[in-house]
């Protein structure tokens, strides 16, 4: 009998290693149905056109670029091309092209297809976004300003190997996978509805589009990664409402779902949405941005003095219901010249009134701080540390906007300060050039930062082939952007992505959680979606 | 009628062309620009060089009466301009979404006509009624309901509980789809309804020419349908065209919450991202729609009560 139950059990192990392993299995066909959160309808399909990120939802589907972002390894990749060559120079590139990656039309990409692509967003009369990506290659700028017809740093060798001359000795990767910089076929984006019709690359293509509620996709069989998509149709669902958002996908409508601070809560709170819940720490420091020609604020006491006044951490708990990561400098978690050896400022009023006494103000300063209305990194949290600024003695004049102006004002330099979230990667160079001196303030140097030793590390790290060097001197750099505080760090962003039990694959990308790469996505059977 | 007909006409072209410069001014004091709205997250950032260059292809650096007289005059031939956003024209933006937004519309005023008007009068026959109690306490909280709270608790109850219908989208545009939204639209109108019927009705069921009708010994049946109906109705009317024809443009909020295609969602959109050239086709088509539902509205006025004459 003791043999017979053995014998059951073993059985039964086998059985259950045998389901879970098919439960590992993708499974091909089904429906992936993911939400666009951003806005209440789409802005473009021609990615060209559009720099949005509710947008590039449906553009990681349509098409591709040279590069990917490899979110499991935290590392640009080659999409579009087998292999790359750099010369000794840091500035040629050569390009060996895949040579089965095909337009939906049918058609096979060639290096024509890039040239073109590279080209015509270089178009002087029109604003095409992608341009302060590809005005990195040489000669793009004379194109851009209708000087030349060729941007002359791109040469075809053959149809499948393509030379690139850069301007700068930069690492292309971060300037190509931008979905702005997608590559698409001449014949199709010049048809008047190409905005209505995309063609692309990519592992899904175009089958419907209802303005303002959804964009439906189908399996490209001709997809040059074998085997994959596996699902037979994707659904993008604008969903632009958190509260029905919410509903829809506990209702079983929605695979995936963006959550708020709010919702967060709740879905940690429950038992069976905590099991589908995937975070990860975006690439957006959240922050007080001073500006430097306000008069209290040319003194680096000063800021560090704002720094430790505010309880940072009680506000990311309480408030953004620990829905961010606290931020220690300006390049996020994900930097690999991020510091773990730096710690964040602490709470510490005295020392902040020490630092404010020291500076010239033993009796604090008043100054405007201009904000928006959003929830993680506006108004409510401007609400919280007015009293916590107010017993160092600092005097906090909230000015509320919208969020749309909040740019413009930091751009005009119309500011004292300001919060808001910035976008700091994957590119720790081009990150950390918004306090490079020479960058102007309607490039990213709002605060007007100036220093001399943090150019020459930023100078040193530009012009350093060697990865480890670099990495080293942008680290020494963000630390030394910790210390001189051009800003208040509050916190980088913890994007949350919650999922349904049935769908797998699903990427933890820190450069946008909502940009998936469907290809890899698939549903099991429990799906309820035809 | 034809008289009424072309005078209604005549005040189109006026009316049109003052919301259009009111649009236009408000838009072009609004602090914040299309260009710098695309990095509103910090997830879009836009260099300088581009920003300039956009600028300058959609027209932005012209001095604002240059490109009021453009705009205008482009509207006169029926070109709406190109929307910043999506760069496709304005016209061609808004017609894929005119026909959901007019089925939401006629969707909402259907359940708030059949509700209302039916409960207003059921009520104003038995005053002081328990169904009379009812059916107000029903107008009351319809009146007061933010339409987001109630869309939601629709939501909530027929779609996650009783799983009766889709809690969003617009499906294949059929009617499993439109029920939620256009309850949730139409539960205003039908409160006010509900109230104005209950009152026109009650008004005249007091009229001397009624308790003169009921004393010649017509049954209550007749009088009710002879007199008390027909004279009623011209306060209805003038609740249902004025209801009907704001609606499209109070459809925003519920066209956002069930992510609905409509041109209400096109327009807060393109409000909040400064696309000016659809936010102003959007104003425009709302306007005209509740031009046109007003000029029928007067057109039922002398079918119904041919003492109604205009000027």
């Amino acid at each position: 009998m003791r043999k017979l139950i053995w014998l059951a059990a073993a059985v039964a192990a086998i059985a259950g290693a045998g389901l879970a392993e098919a439960q590992e299995t993708p499974r091909k066909g089904g429906t992936i149905r993911m939400t666009a959160p951003y806005a209440a309808s789409f802005g473009s399909l021609d990615m060209h056109t559009t720099p949005r990120a509710q947008d590039e939802i449906v553009g990681k589907a349509l098409n591709r670029t040279l590069y990917n972002w490899d979110s499991a390894n935290g590392k640009l990749v080659l999409e579009l091309a087998k292999s790359v060559t750099p010369a000794e120079d840091g500035l040629t590139y050569t390009y060996k092209l895949r040579d089965d990656a095909y337009f939906h039309n049918g058609r096979k990409m060639t290096a024509d297809d890039i040239i073109w692509s590279f080209t015509r967003i270089m178009d002087g009369s029109k604003g095409y976004p992608g341009a302060r990506y590809v005005r990195i290659i040489k000669g793009a700028v004379d194109v851009e300003k209708n000087q030349a017809k060729e941007i002359s740093g791109l040469k075809k060798i053959d149809d499948f190997t393509l030379e690139m001359t850069l301007a700068d000795k930069v690492d292309p990767g971060y300037y190509f996978f931008a979905g702005t910089t997608a590559i698409l076929p001449k014949e199709e984006a010049e048809k008047p509805d190409f905005a209505s019709h995309p063609v692309g690359l990519g592992p899904f293509k175009f089958k419907e589009h209802v303005p303002g509620s959804r964009v439906v996709l189908e399996r490209f069989d001709k997809f040059y990664k074998p085997g994959k998509p596996y699902a037979d149709r994707l659904e993008v669902l604008i969903m632009a409402e958190a509260a029905a958002r919410d509903v829809a996908f506990r209702n079983k409508e929605i695979d995936t779902s963006i959550l708020g601070p709010a919702q967060y809560v709740a879905y940690r709170a429950d038992p069976d949405l905590s099991k589908g819940i995937l975070e990860v720490a975006e690439m957006f420091t959240r922050a007080i941005t001073f500006n430097h020609s306000h008069k209290p604020f040319q003194d680096k006491r000063v800021r560090q003095a704002f720094n430790y006044a505010i309880d940072t951490d009680l506000i990311i708990k309480r408030l953004v219901k620990d829905k961010a990561y606290r931020a220690v400098s300006w390049l996020p978690l994900s930097s690999p010249a991020f510091d773990k050896s730096v710690k964040p400022y602490a709470f510490d009023p005295d020392k902040a009134k020490k630092l404010l006494a020291e500076a010239g103000y033993p009796d604090g300063f008043e100054f405007e701080l201009t904000t928006s209305q959003n929830e993680s990194w506006g108004l409510p949290i401007v609400e919280a540390i007015i009293p916590m600024l107010a017993k160092a003695g600092i005097k906090l004049k909230p000015k509320l906007v919208e969020v749309t102006v909040l740019t413009d004002i930091a751009m005009k330099g119309e500011h004292q300060a300001y919060i808001g979230s910035n976008l700091t990667g994957p590119d720790s160079l081009a990150t950390l050039q918004c306090y490079y001196s020479k960058t102007p303030r309607t490039a990213c140097n709002y605060t007007g930062y100036s220093n001399p030793a943090f150019d020459k590390l930023l100078d040193d790290a530009a012009a350093s082939l060697d990865p480890a060097k670099r990495n080293d001197l942008l680290r020494q750099a963000n630390n030394l952007i910790y210390d001189e505080a051009p800003v208040w760090f509050f916190n980088y962003n913890k994007a949350v992505l919650a999922y349904q039990p049935w769908i797998h694959g699903l990427q933890a990308n820190p450069t946008e959680i909502t940009h998936q790469y469907p290809e890899d996505i698939w549903v099991d059977a429990k799906s309820p979606a035809k | 009628m034809l008289l009424v007909l072309a005078r209604r006409l005549g005040n189109f072209v006026p009316t049109l062309l003052a919301v259009i410069a009111l649009v236009f001014l408000l838009f072009s004091v609004l602090p914040g620009s299309f260009i710098s709205g695309m990095n509103e997250d910090g997830r879009s950032p836009i260099d300088p060089a581009v920003m300039e260059r956009m600028r300058k292809e959609m027209g932005l650096d012209d001095p604002l009466p240059l490109r009021f007289a453009k705009y205008v005059a482009n509207i006169a031939t029926g070109d709406l301009g190109i929307s910043f956003r999506t760069r496709e024209p304005v016209t061609k933006l808004i017609g894929v979404r005119v026909w959901p937004s007019l089925k939401l519309v006629f969707a909402a005023m259907t359940f708030a006509i059949s509700v209302g008007v039916t409960l207003g009068f059921l009520a104003a026959l038995r005053p002081g009624s328990l169904l009379d109690t009812v059916s107000m306490v029903t107008a009351i909280s319809g009146l007061s309901l933010s339409q987001f709270w109630f869309g939601l608790m629709l939501m909530y109850l027929f779609a996650l509980q009783l799983n009766w219908l889709p809690s969003f989208g617009y499906g294949d545009g059929g009617l499993r789809n439109l029920i939620l939204p256009a309850v949730a639209l139409g539960v205003g109108p039908m409160a006010l309804l509900a109230r104005t019927t209950r009152a026109a009705v009650l008004d005249v069921l007091n009229a001397d020419f009624v308790r003169t009708a009921r004393s010649k010994g017509m049954s209550e049946r007749r009088v009710v349908e002879w007199h008390v109906l027909r004279n009623a109705l011209v306060l209805v009317i003038t609740i249902v065209g004025l209801q009907f024809g704001s609606l499209m443009g109070q459809a925003v909020v519920v066209e956002k919450l069930f992510a609905w295609p409509g041109v209400g969602s096109l327009m807060v959109d393109s409000v909040f991202q400064r696309d000016m050239p659809a936010v102003q086709g959007c104003i425009l088509m709302i306007v005209l729609f509740f031009l046109f539902i007003n000029t029928l509205v007067d057109i039922a006025y002398v079918v119904i009560d041919p003492r109604i004459r205009y000027g």
